[in-house]
């Protein structure tokens, strides 16, 4: 009897397990299958240069550019609001207000859209009504509308992270409820604050459909002059190479290529947050 | 001697827990006062209203009057300079995660004192005050959370003191630190009497007979029994004061 018990952990030990091991497997077959098919292509000039012979040579320097301006633009415009709004919830909101409770559900429900409607919403508020035109301006807005539910709830967590004993001193000391928020509060939630909004970047940069109808172009030889141009991006490449053009065979290698590039960028971003977290909890010390 | 705090018929509910129950008393300038009794009975919550710290707390309901100076802190102080005029020391030392110096400079630049000669020169009186400057006064540029826990709740006192309180508001101050940090606590507050008021919460009741000229013993939300130190610990009129220093409860 005692056995069987000891059989029946060990059975659902290496069930769990194995799905933990199933997920990494899954990551790294995509990382081998897109870098097998993708790496040949890369060279020095593949990221410096334009497309060229209708898609079938040359690089792809303005999609990294056009997705450069978009992510940044994005990041720009949702960090400010995002964290504006994650200070009000967590800080001054009275939890039990009607209107609080609808703004969380609101974020929260937010965060559940599904991409390409973004991409709609995007069309027709930044690009027909705002008269924004198919340009950096109308993408880079669509995409921050869709990070900003992401960093309101990572600045929240960063937020109430941190402890009620730094609220407390400064109060006591005389300080009014925002000088306390601005000096004691906000510099001890900036880490994690910004961990939330460098994975928002990651999430940002590798996005198709918000932009597809409100940023990007299938082909641009020239790289973005102003915020009101079009632009080239990484992911709506990939999908432009796949399927329109003339050449198919041709361009599959490009789209993995590009696809590794993206990878590459994405993963890195990624990392950079997860080493900048890793970095601020071993030196805090609350 | 002259009555700095005025405690008058003060009630207070947290929703419908009626925590603090009449309670009248009062603070003598230049005294240690401490406040004793069991876990719960309202002592940490007593003193949170004399810097008006249960402001925080939602739900929280205040009937009668505290005086400071003669004035009611709940009519007629503005809360803010209400806490530059009563400091508070706090159970678990909170230093900011800022450097030593900026731990102290906090309360200055709160009160919009910028002049780098000023703070430097208040920094270190207030860390001599707070009898901490001779270990620290190489490393003001260190991370507070580098000092030990006795040196971090001094480090609190001096941030405390930098704002020039009239008094000083210690909550359990000593809970969390070892025999010789608290009895570098003790000694300071002794020092720091001559020129503060100074109203400690303890569990500790041979810590409130070590350091305090007047106690009070709070039961349950009542005040039951405040006097002369020697008196409360040798003669105390209460029974239920008695049961509770003797160890009966508590």
């Amino acid at each position: 009897m005692k056995r069987n018990r000891f059989l029946i952990q060990k059975f659902w030990f290496a069930i769990l397990g194995l799905s933990g091991l199933v997920i990494a497997i899954i990551l790294f077959a995509l990382i081998f299958f897109v870098t097998v098919r993708g790496f040949r292509v890369i060279n020095w000039e593949f990221l410096t240069a334009a497309p060229k012979d209708g898609m079938t040579a040359g690089g792809i320097f303005p999609a990294i550019v056009g997705t450069f301006y978009l992510t940044l633009l994005a990041i720009a415009a949702a960090l400010p609001v995002g964290v504006i709004t994650a200070i009000y919830l967590n800080e001054y909101a009275d939890r039990t207000n009607c209107l609080v409770r609808l703004s969380r559900k609101a974020v929260n429900a937010l965060a559940g859209i599904p991409s390409v409607v973004f991409g709609l919403f995007g069309l027709a508020l930044f690009v027909n009504f705002l008269h924004f035109g198919v340009s950096i301006l109308s993408g880079g807005l669509t995409l921050a509308i869709m990070i900003l539910p992401v960093i309101i709830r990572s600045s929240e967590e960063a937020l109430s992270a941190v402890p009620f004993s730094f609220r407390e001193a400064s109060l006591a000391l005389g300080a009014s409820k925002w000088y306390t928020i601005r000096r004691a509060v906000l510099p001890t939630a900036l880490p994690g604050i910004f961990t939330g909004a460098i994975l928002g970047i990651g999430r940002v940069a590798g996005e198709t459909a918000p932009i597809m109808f409100t940023a990007a172009t299938f082909f641009t030889g020239r790289l973005p002059s102003s915020i009101r141009d079009e632009v080239m991006a990484l992911p709506y490449h990939i999908y432009g190479l796949m399927t329109e053009g003339t050449h198919p065979e041709q361009q599959a290698p490009i789209a993995y290529g590009t696809a590794l590039v993206l990878l590459i960028l994405v993963l890195g971003i990624d990392l950079i947050a997860i080493l900048w977290r890793y970095r601020s909890r071993k030196t805090k010390k609350w | 001697m002259e009555k700095i705090i005025k405690i008058k018929n003060l009630n207070l509910w947290f929703g419908e827990k009626h925590i603090l129950k009449d309670i009248n008393m009062d603070f003598q300038a230049n005294e240690i006062s401490a406040i004793i009794g069991p876990s719960g009975c309202g002592k940490s919550t007593l003193i949170r209203t004399l810097n008006r710290m249960n402001d925080l707390i939602p739900e929280t309901k205040i009937k009668g009057s505290v005086l400071l100076d003669g004035q009611d802190i709940y009519q007629e102080h503005n809360v803010v300079t209400l806490r530059t005029k009563v400091g508070m020391v706090f159970q678990r030392p909170n230093p900011f995660p800022k450097s030593i110096f900026e731990n102290v400079a906090y309360g200055l630049r709160v009160q919009g004192i910028h002049k780098h000669r000023e703070i430097a020169g208040r920094v270190e009186n207030t860390l001599k005050a707070a009898a901490l400057w001779d270990e620290v006064k190489d490393n003001l540029n260190q991370n507070a959370f580098q000092l030990s826990g006795g040196q971090q709740q001094r480090l609190c006192i001096a941030r405390a003191l930098a704002v020039e309180p009239e008094v000083i508001l210690f909550d359990e101050p000593c809970s969390a630190l070892d025999p010789i940090s608290t009895a570098r606590i003790e000694e300071l507050l002794l020092k720091l009497k001559t020129s503060y008021t100074i109203i400690i919460v303890t569990h500790n009741m041979q810590q409130a007979a070590r350091v305090a000229d007047t106690t009070a013993f709070l039961l349950m939300g009542e005040l039951i029994e405040v006097g002369e130190t020697s008196q409360i610990f040798k003669q105390p009129k209460d029974k239920r004061t008695e049961d509770y220093i003797t160890g009966r409860f508590g």
